[in-house]
């Protein structure tokens, strides 16, 4: 039971993370109608970054900072120099141009860093476990994850529902065209959301970084997941990426850890825990061709 | 017309040229994974090799020999590619740097057909060990399990008596279980398989806790073996049970990587750095020197794949008409290995000493290795039996 529960928290950390990834993925796909497959590597630039400047000012604050100043302007030069061009192609030219900037990403980061991953260690403060639930100590660092997820959607919920910049995002979501008309400047109002979109795959990274190998084509691992997460919650809704990112993060986890136990009840152990495995990274496609059957939009789509 | 003349012009120069052909150097091809994740892998081995022809004035057993190197990107069907090419084109006789077993199994077995010698300065699938033995493969590393099995046998030494246990699904992650359990008496308190190239360990690590065994065995290459290593530690585990494994996932360039983390780990090794001989003095000593880094296992693979060839190039006088010559030279395996006494068995691949190390601190935030402990003393691998040749 004691394990059961710290799974949810694992579930939910990594959700947290896909929320992160998915929000701003959700809004460039919702808003300006473009696949953007080289989000990921906005996530890679957070950790990079923030390795960087962790390895030589020994900060966490200040790499997390650089991180996300670093990912917001490569995330709005991307939009004004590449994805600007893509705005009106088929999603064909627009699957091809981002998977060309995936690679370019990939070779940039080899080139300015070398293949050898860097080291990045998770803040002092931060560095021990905390018992959650008594006789489960829990990572203190995956807990703050956890937290600064709440805080970003919390953030996120107040400027899409209490500002005037959030109702324009959300009209341009809706109708892009008639917010034009209205004499919105959408080509600002596009940077700023590719921008934001940036900053937090950006925070993803940064945080991602003393879990995770900072390493070339790290964002790719994720950023499957996150396209799970943006088709389950529907194209274009923050609300809907949060709960399919806490959705997909607690399959994944419990799959993981719950199938081959269950296997195991009549099967032979080898075989369970192989097959459990094997089930276990398929259960969040087969919830997302689940979720797509009964709602072809996803959960929240912004338009149907 | 204009071809036909340009080959009768360079069939005179041939002919004029005919005693400086002579001495042309000796082709080696060498087929590596220098892009991807991995590539710093094929790095280390290229280096190691490079490093022995430098120090002879780009001559191996006072032959001249001439490197071509080439990347296979980790995949099969492109190192298959880039063999066809060195064995037409360039007439490549011998051929090595493979680093990863489905990309050897794929290219070696066509090539030793072809009547080129292959020598394997790393990749050891047990297929090639066993039964697909073949005279023109000789494999100058480790057969694939070996590293495992000392952990095992260390295991056993050390009386750990529930071991947990923990590896990639796919087909090396189950030879590696395998062959830890092979050497490993006592109890298992859990055998998982994870997802290849998963990242986030927190599920499995939870499960770990729970099991409460009194050790941990995992093999997970690459940044697989990064995360887990970090996050292990996180959950403070590396305080409570003591963590194992082979080698790869404590090479000196991967424990930059991971920091203090690591520390008080054990790990399999047949080689390493601080191991007293005079060829590893001088081969550590003049690596630091060229590269600027310690070098790793694979450095040390590369270097010993390049004596080994040294060695036979030496005996037959550069001379490779006769592939039977060359062969029974390579299989005395003349020369000093930076790892200590080395022979071919049966099925050419090592009887060599295996040892743990344990990460310890090195300066003020680094870490290294140190050896420990010879696991096993002239160690022959399980499949050398199956072999006929």
């Amino acid at each position: 039971m004691l394990l059961f529960f710290e799974q949810l928290l694992n579930g939910l950390q990594l959700g947290v993370m896909l929320f992160l990834m998915s929000a701003g993925l959700t809004l460039v796909f919702g808003i300006m109608r473009v696949i953007n497959l080289a989000h990921g590597s906005l996530y890679m630039v957070g950790a990079y970054v923030a390795a960087t400047v962790f390895l030589h000012s020994g900060s966490f604050l200040l790499g997390l900072l650089a991180a996300l100043a670093a990912a917001g302007m490569v995330g709005m030069l991307m939009e004004l120099l590449v994805l600007r061009r893509l705005y009106g192609r088929d999603h064909l030219d627009q699957v091809l141009a981002t998977f060309g900037l995936i690679l370019f990403f990939n070779e940039l980061t080899v080139v300015l860093w070398g293949r050898q991953p860097l080291f990045m260690n998770v803040p002092e403060l931060l560095s021990g476990t905390i018992e959650v639930i008594p006789g489960a100590p829990y990572p203190s660092y995956r807990l703050a994850i956890i937290l600064a997820g709440i805080l970003v959607a919390g953030f996120l919920w107040f400027l899409f529902n209490h500002t005037r910049l959030g109702m324009r995002i959300r009209a341009g979501a809706s109708n892009r065209e008639m917010i034009a008309a209205l004499g919105v400047n959408i080509k600002l109002l596009n940077t700023l959301v590719f921008g934001l979109g940036a900053l937090l795959a950006g925070l993803a990274g940064a945080m991602a970084g003393p879990i995770l190998a900072v390493e070339s084509g790290m964002g790719e691992s994720i950023l499957i997941l996150t396209f799970v997460v943006i088709v389950i919650g529907g194209i274009g809704s923050i609300r809907g990426a949060l709960i399919a990112a806490l959705l997909v993060g607690m399959v994944e986890t419990l799959g993981g850890f719950l199938l081959p136990a269950l296997l195991r009840l009549f099967l032979p152990a080898a075989t369970a825990d192989g097959a459990g495995a094997s089930l276990a990274s398929m259960s969040v496609y087969i919830l997302m061709a689940a979720v797509l059957v009964w709602r072809p939009h996803g959960l929240f789509p912004a338009h149907e | 017309m204009r071809g036909l003349m340009l080959t009768a012009a360079l069939a005179a120069l041939y002919s004029i040229t005919g005693i400086a052909l002579a001495e042309t150097p000796v082709k080696i091809g060498m087929v590596t994974t220098l892009s991807t994740k991995a590539g710093y892998l094929g790095e280390e081995i290229r280096d190691g090799f490079m490093l022995a022809m430098d120090q002879e004035g780009g001559r191996l057993g006072g032959v001249p020999v001439e490197l071509l190197v080439d990347d296979d990107g980790r995949d099969p069907g492109k190192g298959k590619q880039i063999a066809d090419r060195f064995i037409q084109r360039d007439g490549v006789k011998i051929m090595t740097g493979i680093v990863f077993s489905n990309v050897a199994m794929a290219v070696v077995p066509k090539v030793v057909r072809d009547q080129v010698i292959y020598i394997s300065p790393n990749a050891g699938p047990s297929a090639l060990a066993g039964e697909g033995c073949h005279e023109n493969y000789f494999n100058v590393a480790w057969q694939n399990d070996n590293l495992h099995e000392a952990v095992g046998q260390y295991a056993t030494d050390v009386g750990f008596n529930n071991v947990y246990l923990l590896a990639p699904n796919y087909p090396a992650g189950k030879d590696a279980l395998a062959g830890f359990k092979r050497y490993y008496k006592g109890k298992v308190a859990g055998e998982v398989y994870t997802k290849l190239g998963q990242s986030d360990y927190a599920g499995e690590l939870a499960a770990l806790r729970a099991a409460a065994p009194d050790a941990v065995f995992f093999f997970l290459p690459g940044g697989m073996g990064i995360n887990f290593i970090k996050q292990y530690a996180q959950a403070g585990l590396n305080q409570q049970i003591p963590l194992m494994g082979p080698a790869f996932s404590f090479d000196e360039r991967l424990l930059r990587a991971v920091g203090d983390a690591a520390l008080g780990v054990v790990n399999g090794s047949q080689w390493n750095h601080d191991l007293d001989n005079e060829a590893n003095r001088v081969f550590v000593e003049a690596f630091r020197k060229a590269y600027g880094r310690t070098p790793t296992l694979y450095a040390s693979q590369g270097y010993d794949a390049a004596r080994l060839i040294g060695s036979a190039l030496k005996q037959v006088g550069g001379d490779l008409s006769d592939t039977g010559a060359f062969r029974t030279a390579l299989r005395k395996a003349d020369f000093p290995s930076v790892r200590g006494a080395f022979k071919f068995a049966t099925n050419q691949h090592p009887i060599q000493d295996i040892y743990v190390r344990e990460v310890v601190r090195a300066g003020a935030d680094g870490t290294t290795n140190e050896t420990r402990k010879k696991v096993f003393a002239n160690h022959k691998d399980a499949y050398a039996a199956e072999c006929r040749m």
